[in-house]
């Protein structure tokens, strides 16, 4: 269990790696937040959907 | 043994409920061990003999990889018992999989190819893992465009589960013959970092991380699935409870 | 069987009334392979390492083209609603119609694929071969396809979506079809990549007509 970088420098370089390893990071980031967004939408979405499904079926009754 | 769990997994209110309680449990568990995982990957693993920190890029990639075949699996798996058995639950889960699946290969391809341009210096070599990765991607995308194409719901359903059934019968086939063409045309490439052997130090966080992620995935459908079967409720007294 | 046999005979004489359906495949897939010639070079050396290649891609594009017609003129007038209340099983229906189609368009494909392939560089000898390996490996697509041409029955521009659904799906024919077609060119012996075209059209006999089945009657629903 040692850390295997000296400083915040040279664990930002990623041993001249940066470039491909940050992006890499950055893309799994988007998807994680795109995903709970969309999730998130999706059901935001669908409740309004069926509250006015309700309220429809409400009037008509 | 009784078989009541397996059909309160098929009603909608007991799935909506369960769904929503479950969720957070799947959420915050997710959030801690992916943490835990790309920190340990990213600071704490050794850095590979050959490849130096690049390596560090399989701590997203590989679970990446893992999620798109896994959810594909489940999606292939719920569709077929929505299909024989006519349960609309089993539908809505497989409709939930399929953008999280596509979202999660797209993934895997990005950082696949990251991953490809400092070992095999170029962003994009046809390997046999990447190119059924990119028809894994098809694949997806085949079925959320038939999906989308149609506007009943419940034909979508059914007629996108005769393909996701198809599909899963296919892929170990496309798999097979992507390897036989791989070995025909080119000697065997570079394999990504470890994958076949790997030091304990550098496992380790690998398999955390895509607990971490398999566990996003649960919780990402969990909350797509409560949408799924919502927009497939027609009777109105539960709808109403759930919502107030 | 004697329905399957009617079925059969009934698709065959629909395409002599009218042959267009058979025809345009065809002539699109000799249009494409002219094209290559035009795009890369004249040279025939050339263009004989990429004659596999260029035929197996324009027959793949051919066939989609073909599969469109597969269902769509039965479904709009009711035929396949007929089919599917006939009692009899709509299983065998679909074979047999899948059977006429590939009979009216893959197998043209493979006989003329040789005049394609001539112009490709490739030499006579060559030539069974390529009829060989095309006309299995389009059976095969004739197979797989059908279950997205059901799949794509009632689907507003579903001949895009046909394509998306069916080429994932028919890699492996392309990959071991195209193989066979390269050793053929090349004199050596195909049986290897000839005997897993096989497995994957005796898989498809088997299940493509079930899934074909299941699509048609969600289309009716």
């Amino acid at each position: 269990m040692t850390v295997q970088f000296h400083s915040m420098a040279q664990f930002l370089a990623m041993g001249k790696y940066a470039a491909y390893v940050w992006p890499s990071y950055g893309l799994t980031l988007l998807a994680v937040v795109l995903n709970i967004a969309w999730a998130r939408r999706l059901l935001a979405q669908a409740k309004t959907e069926a509250r006015r499904r309700l309220a429809a079926q409400e009037q008509a009754a | 043994m009784t078989w009541t769990w397996f059909h309160r997994l098929g009603s909608p209110p007991y799935v909506y409920r369960l769904a929503g309680r479950l969720m957070p449990w799947f959420a915050w568990s997710a959030a801690l061990v992916i943490l835990l995982g790309l920190f340990d990957g990213l600071v704490i693993a050794p850095a590979d003999y050959q490849q130096g920190d690049g390596f560090r890029i399989i701590y997203v990639h590989v679970p990446a990889a893992w999620l798109s075949l896994m959810i594909y699996t489940w999606m292939g798996v719920a569709a077929g018992v929505g299909l024989i058995w006519r349960i609309k639950v089993a539908h809505a889960v497989a409709a939930a999989c399929a953008p999280v699946g596509a979202s999660f290969t797209a993934v895997a391809l990005a950082t696949g190819s990251l991953f490809g341009k400092p070992m095999w210096g170029t962003y994009w070599v046809w390997d046999p893992r990447l190119t059924s990765e990119l028809l894994l991607l098809f694949l997806y995308l085949g079925y959320m465009g038939l999906r989308s194409s149609f506007d009943d719901l419940q034909r979508a359903d059914r007629a996108s589960a005769v393909l996701a059934v198809v599909g899963i019968v296919n892929v170990p086939i496309v798999k097979y013959s992507v390897v036989w063409w791989n070995s025909l045309h080119q000697g065997s490439s570079l394999s990504l970092a470890g994958k076949d052997t790997i030091a304990t130090p550098m496992l380790i966080p690998l398999l955390v991380s895509m607990l971490g992620f398999t566990l996003f995935f649960a919780a990402v459908v969990l909350v797509r699935l409560q949408g799924e079967v919502l927009r497939r409720e027609r009777s109105a007294t539960w709808v109403r409870e759930a919502l107030a | 069987m004697n329905a399957l046999r009617l079925v059969l005979m009934r698709d065959l004489m629909l395409a002599v009334r009218r042959p267009e359906h058979c025809v345009h495949p065809l002539a699109f897939f000799l249009l494409v392979t002219t094209l290559f010639p035009l795009a890369i070079s004249p040279q025939l050396s050339q263009l004989r390492l990429i004659a596999p290649g260029v035929l197996w891609v324009a027959a793949l594009l051919s066939a989609l083209l073909a599969l469109e017609f597969l269902f769509r003129d039965d479904a709009a007038d009711g035929t396949l609603e007929q089919y599917a209340l006939s009692g009899q099983s709509l299983t065998w229906l679909l074979l047999a119609k899948t059977a006429a189609h590939w009979l009216l368009t893959g197998l043209p494909l493979a006989l003329v694929a040789p005049l394609a392939g001539a112009a490709l560089g490739v030499p006579v000898s060559a030539f069974p071969g390529i009829t060989a390996t095309l006309g299995l490996g389009s059976l095969a697509l004739s197979l797989i396809g059908s279950i997205g041409a059901a799949l794509t029955l009632g689907v507003r521009r579903g001949g895009v979506l046909l394509s998306i659904l069916v080429l994932p799906l028919v890699v492996p024919v392309l990959i071991f079809g195209s193989q066979a077609t390269t050793l053929a060119i090349r004199g050596e012996a195909v049986a290897a990549p000839m005997e897993l075209l096989g497995a994957i059209v005796v898989l498809a006999v088997t299940l493509a007509p079930l899934a074909a089945a299941a699509a048609v009657r969600i289309s009716l629903e």
